[in-house]
């Protein structure tokens, strides 16, 4: 969708792609547009999925934009400094995609601190999520996540997804990595 | 080939009933408290007979079957961990009397295999354990006959029991006590199913590649294990609305590192066998990818495995 951010080519008009998350408030969507429109961005479409939910609880919206690639950054900054949650930007791929399955006392362990571990500690962003109560159980749920990571990053992500599910004492079930045995 | 059978369980019990068929006699058979011995062949009935009316498979104390004429030892008792006692003891001794052993056992050569190869390698006799991985499947005669310096991973589903559980959980909606408890009414997991569950039983199999693959060094302590207890059936159920599903699969990379774990996979993965089905896929230089699959378990299945390796060996 965008693409060309290189120095090279920095004056040039292209356009952009921003995934930003905002909460579900009247007023949130302007505030998140402002900054693009103020820094040269011309808006080309904006799509406001109000349906579904990141897993923060908040609302996915994408931004395709056409602006230099200076602007471009500009703009990012702008956004993050309004308090904007920017979660992927630009050239930024997400080539690689895994999908792992946490169990265990997910709501107790604070899933939201969980999940912005899991980004937080790699490259990765988690682009889909899903939660069931493991029934007649109690505190005991399950999720399965689906991580985009940078190219080449996905073992450092399941990594990191081990690292902070052992802290927590939640179970991981791994995709099997056929290449990588 | 004549033949001394050590362990009277499902596998034990199948060899020597089997043996005639291949061609062999069983000139020794022994439990873990008596055993019968015969140079010209045990009478396997009334060995049968005698265990199920006293317990044990014959008067003789079980050492004279070690201490009998025969060719192979077929060491089939319960696998254990550590030490491998005894069945470690009863490979030693039939080595340093120059003879053939065969392995049903995954103990020994799980555990302590370096220890096994260094004896079989100043004996006469030769060491072999196809049946310590896969049952029925031919999994180390596969990797011997590509040569293991042209195999550099292999995978696969190792425990029928774990995998039954997983893919009734799956098809089912049940959940992980409720399967297990219909597994054991089945027969297809045993009063204890500790082993089989928590991983154990296809760590000490993928320790037996790991050494087959690498030339040696692994134990148990060796592989990074996790069970299949902690799966709930909302996590299976996750997967399912994904496409996907969970196996516990065993791994030997080309680096060396060996796992068991709960992994997932998606439906239609050639590793995403059903029942008790097991399968090992062999990553090769020159020859792709290689899936085996079959039974992994059972008397006969097992005894197969057994009967197929003792065709192997060089006449004495």
């Amino acid at each position: 969708m965008s693409d060309g951010t290189s120095d090279g080519d920095a004056d040039e008009r292209q356009a952009h792609t921003v995934r930003l998350e905002l909460v579900d408030e009247p007023g949130e969507l302007l505030k998140a547009l402002h900054p693009i429109a103020e820094n040269g961005g011309n808006l080309l479409s904006v799509f406001h999925e109000r349906g579904s939910l990141t897993p923060r609880g908040r609302i996915p919206v994408e931004v395709d934009l056409e602006c230099t690639a200076r602007q471009f950054r500009t703009v990012v900054e702008s956004l993050r400094d309004a308090g904007v949650n920017v979660i992927q930007a630009g050239t930024e791929h997400y080539g690689e995609e895994v999908t792992v399955l946490l169990s265990g006392p997910l709501v107790s362990t604070d899933l939201s601190d969980t999940l912005s571990q899991i980004e937080a500690c790699t490259s990765a962003s988690v682009v889909d999520f899903s939660m069931t109560d493991e029934p007649g159980v109690d505190d005991v749920a399950s999720a399965r996540l689906r991580l985009a990571a940078t190219e080449g990053s996905t073992d450092a992500a399941l990594d990191c997804v081990r690292d902070v599910a052992d802290e927590k004492e939640l179970h991981v079930v791994e995709p099997l990595v056929e290449g990588s045995a | 080939m004549r033949l001394a059978v050590m362990g009277a369980g499902a596998v034990g019990r199948s060899v020597v009933e089997l043996a005639g068929e291949y061609g062999h006699d069983v000139t020794a058979f022994a439990d873990s408290t008596g055993a019968i011995v015969d140079a010209n062949g045990i009478d396997a009935d009334a060995a049968f007979a005698h265990k199920e009316r006293v317990g044990s498979v014959g008067e003789d104390d079980p050492s004279a079957a070690l201490g009998a004429e025969y060719d192979c030892l077929v060491e089939a008792t319960p696998t254990t961990l550590g030490d491998a006692h005894p069945g470690f003891e009863h490979v030693e001794a039939a080595l340093e009397r120059g003879r053939h052993v065969v392995l049903a056992n995954k103990g020994p050569v799980a555990e302590r295999y370096d220890d096994v190869m260094a004896l079989a390698s100043s004996s006469a006799g030769d060491v072999r354990f196809e049946a310590t991985v896969g049952g029925a499947i031919p999994v180390i005669a596969t990797i011997e006959g590509m040569d293991p310096s042209h195999v550099t991973a292999a995978r696969g589903v190792l425990n029928g029991t774990a995998n039954f559980v997983l893919s009734r959980m799956a098809a089912e909606g049940l959940g992980y006590e409720h399967v297990l408890a219909e597994a054991q009414d089945l027969g297809v997991a045993e009063a204890d199913p500790t082993f089989d569950v928590d991983g154990t039983d296809a760590a000490l199999k993928c320790a037996i590649l790991a050494n087959v693959l690498h030339g040696g060094g692994y134990s148990l302590a060796d592989v990074d294990v996790q069970g299949i207890a902690d799966v709930p059936s909302s996590a299976l159920d996750l997967a399912a609305e994904d496409g996907r599903t969970v196996r516990l699969i065993g791994e030997v990379t080309e680096s060396g590192d060996v796992r068991v774990g709960p992994r997932l996979v998606t439906e239609h993965d050639t590793l995403a066998v059903t029942g008790t089905q097991n399968i090992v896929q062999l990553e090769t230089t020159n020859a792709g990818r290689l899936n085996i699959s079959g039974r992994g378990a059972g008397g006969p299945e097992t005894a197969s495995a057994v009967l197929a390796d003792v065709g192997r060996l060089p006449e004495r």
